[in-house]
């Protein structure tokens, strides 16, 4: 699909309603057992960002802005009257940078470990100063997890993307760090229902970062998940899709 | 050929165990470690021996930029170039480099070294660089703008420095009204520019281009690549349709001198193994952020050079890889007269202070380099042209 002359790759999956899940710093360009789950209950649509997995990096990309914008054609161009909007971490903060400046595709609006704001005092993890092994370790709850990750060696494709997609996260996100600081004084206008994911454990954006958005956002819900880290989709993998059909409705569909 | 000395100012009374318990000497190395106390006293103990070059006849002394570490004690080289600018009889004052990118306002730069130009009535030279990647990390900056922020940043200071004002400067980066600096530099119609370097094909492309015939400087590297650097910086040269003259080469590296070569060795060794084995100091995620080098030359540096960085160097490594010049006077002569012969260079910028190195050796090794090893080289990499300047 290429939408302002940039190319970018779309994993597809299941049918019901529409639910676009923008991935985070990390990347989406493998299929995940999360996406597997979401396949049974909606039509799921997993972009790479510009700039992300086996997407293009256009020219034009210089902020999270131009991301907005992009998703914006995005939502118009897939011929979904609307959709449920997931986002985990920086997708999170897109998914925001979204809504506020247009909802008309949005049904609803799920915010997993959202990155997007800045809550005074509560420092974020580093994930430019920590090595590898320490960023994989303080992106879970449970090392074995992290442990499992380290002990697999990636295929070239997957250690170049890997590259590619740290490089561009930094051109989005390294200064203001993960955050729009124009961003907190918008989220009023977002009037989608709202539902927020964090993990207890997270230790790239704490819960209190949670806890401030569900404060931002006018009638959004927060849930907290114990013994969870950075990536409920992955570290909690039931409780996620749980929460995610609950809240769209579909749980019992 | 002209000699520069060049001062890194590392703060050298720091805890010699400070790496067992941190991992960097850069960024987030805790600023309880400086004694205020004990680094004025450095600074000024560093400045005398700046000063001390030039009454010995160097032809120049060099300061750079480094935040947030005990590498280096210079955030603001332009103080420093201040404050020597009222001491210095003869010797020229580089400032090699200020890091472009990472100020918002990159006319305070073209403020300052007008000032410092002025103050010195022509005895300076520019240097501009885009600042190590542990920069990116203490500014802020973002990496990804880097090299977009350097050239932006060099195109406003030199039309700053060299057209009339006030004109509109309006680019990706930075926007302005009025350019309109004040003072104008003194040399006209600006100050010669050095670009210190590490070797990127870029970087030479854009120095030895005809419009700017930067002096081109490499820094902190095995000889051999000095010479392979060196050797594109020519070659560019001829690709534009010229010869590069001497004075557009140059080639910094920390340098001892004493009595003998076995002198030389010993008593350098442990100070020369603080610097690179400990002042250095920074995991790689420190030195290159993402996106402060491309995604192909980021996976070269990975597999080649930091690779070979994490051994401990030892003094002979360094001595024999040619990253440290150091042995007797007649030694470090008979070297830099091969390399200037194969290389082509006019300009050098010894390092004669480095890591721990006290002030009785390097008022030692500045008085030897001066009387003993400037004089029998001096007359290479001179040209007639260069000649006629003086």
């Amino acid at each position: 699909m290429t939408i302002a002359g940039c190319e970018i790759e779309l994993l597809r999956g299941g049918s019901g309603p529409a639910l676009v899940f923008l991935h985070g710093a990390g990347g989406a360009h493998n299929w995940m057992p999360y996406m597997d789950l979401l396949a049974e209950h909606y039509s799921l649509y997993v972009p790479s960002h510009p700039g992300w997995g086996r997407s293009d990096t256009p020219d034009w990309l210089d902020g999270i802005g131009d991301l907005a914008y992009f998703y914006l054609d995005f939502l118009e161009a897939i011929g979904e009257d609307e959709v449920d909007l997931v986002g985990n971490s920086f997708g999170g903060w897109l998914a925001l940078e979204i809504a506020v400046r247009s909802a008309a595709r949005i049904k609803s609006l799920i915010l997993v470990s959202a990155a997007g704001i800045h809550v005074a005092g509560v420092p974020k993890g580093d994930i430019f100063l920590w090595d590898d092994d320490e960023r994989v370790y303080n992106t879970f709850y449970d090392p074995k997890l992290a442990e499992a990750r380290l002990a697999k060696q990636p295929s070239e494709e997957d250690a170049d993307i890997a590259l590619k997609n740290h490089f561009s996260t930094a051109k989005m996100a390294w200064h203001p760090r993960f955050y729009n600081p124009e961003l907190q004084k918008w989220l009023h206008r977002i009037a989608v229902p709202t539902f927020i994911l964090w993990g207890d454990s997270d230790k790239i954006f704490p819960p209190a970062y949670g806890e401030a958005m569900q404060k931002l956002i006018p009638g959004s819900t927060l849930t907290i998940l114990p013994e969870c880290g950075h990536l409920p989709q992955q570290e909690k993998l039931d409780d996620f899709i749980a929460a995610v059909t609950a809240h769209t409705n579909n749980g019992a569909a | 050929m002209k000699f520069h000395f060049f001062h890194l100012m590392p703060y050298q009374d720091i805890d010699p165990d400070f790496l067992e318990t941190n991992k960097s000497s850069w960024i987030n190395l805790p600023n309880t470690y400086y004694d205020p106390k004990k680094g004025a006293k450095l600074y000024h103990r560093y400045l005398d021996e700046l000063e001390l070059a030039d009454e010995l006849g160097f032809d120049g002394v060099c300061v750079n930029e480094h935040h947030q570490t005990a590498y280096g004690m210079m955030p603001s080289p332009n103080v420093l170039a201040g404050a020597l600018s009222r001491r210095l009889k003869k010797a020229t004052i580089g400032v090699i480099g200020r890091a472009l990118p990472i100020v918002e306002n990159p006319l305070v730069i073209a403020e300052e070294f007008a000032m410092i130009d002025n103050l010195m009535e022509g005895r300076f030279i520019a240097g501009f660089v885009r600042g190590i990647g542990c920069e990116y990390h203490a500014s802020m900056t973002n990496p990804g703008f880097s090299h977009e922020r350097f050239r932006e940043a060099h195109d406003l200071i030199v039309r700053a420095w060299s057209e009339p004002g006030p004109f509109e400067f309006y680019g990706k980066h930075y926007h302005f009204q009025y350019v309109n600096l004040w003072p104008r530099p003194y040399q006209s119609p600006r100050p010669p520019i050095w670009i210190p370097s590490q070797g990127s094909t870029e970087t030479v492309e854009f120095a030895a281009h005809p419009d700017r015939k930067y002096t081109y400087i490499i820094t902190f590297s095995p000889i051999a690549s000095v010479k392979k650097n060196l050797k594109a910086y020519r070659d560019q040269c001829e690709v534009y349709g010229y010869e590069c003259p001497p004075d557009q080469l140059g080639w910094a590296m920390p340098a001892y001198v004493a009595e003998t070569d076995e002198i030389a060795r010993k008593e350098a060794a442990p100070h020369i193994e603080s610097l690179f084995n400990k002042f250095i100091m920074s995991p790689v995620q420190y030195k290159l952020p993402p996106g402060y080098s491309s995604l192909n030359s980021y996976k070269g540096v990975m597999a080649g050079k930091y690779k070979v960085r994490e051994n401990y160097l030892t003094c002979d490594a360094l001595i024999e890889n040619g990253m440290f010049l150091c042995g007797s006077a007649a030694t470090v002569a008979e070297k830099l007269e091969e390399y200037q012969k194969e290389m082509g260079f006019g300009n050098i910028a010894p390092m004669l202070q480095f890591g721990t190195l006290p002030a009785d050796l390097t008022e030692k090794n500045l008085r030897i380099f001066a009387s003993e090893v400037i004089p029998k080289v001096r007359h290479l990499g001179v040209t007639e042209e260069t000649v006629a300047a003086q």
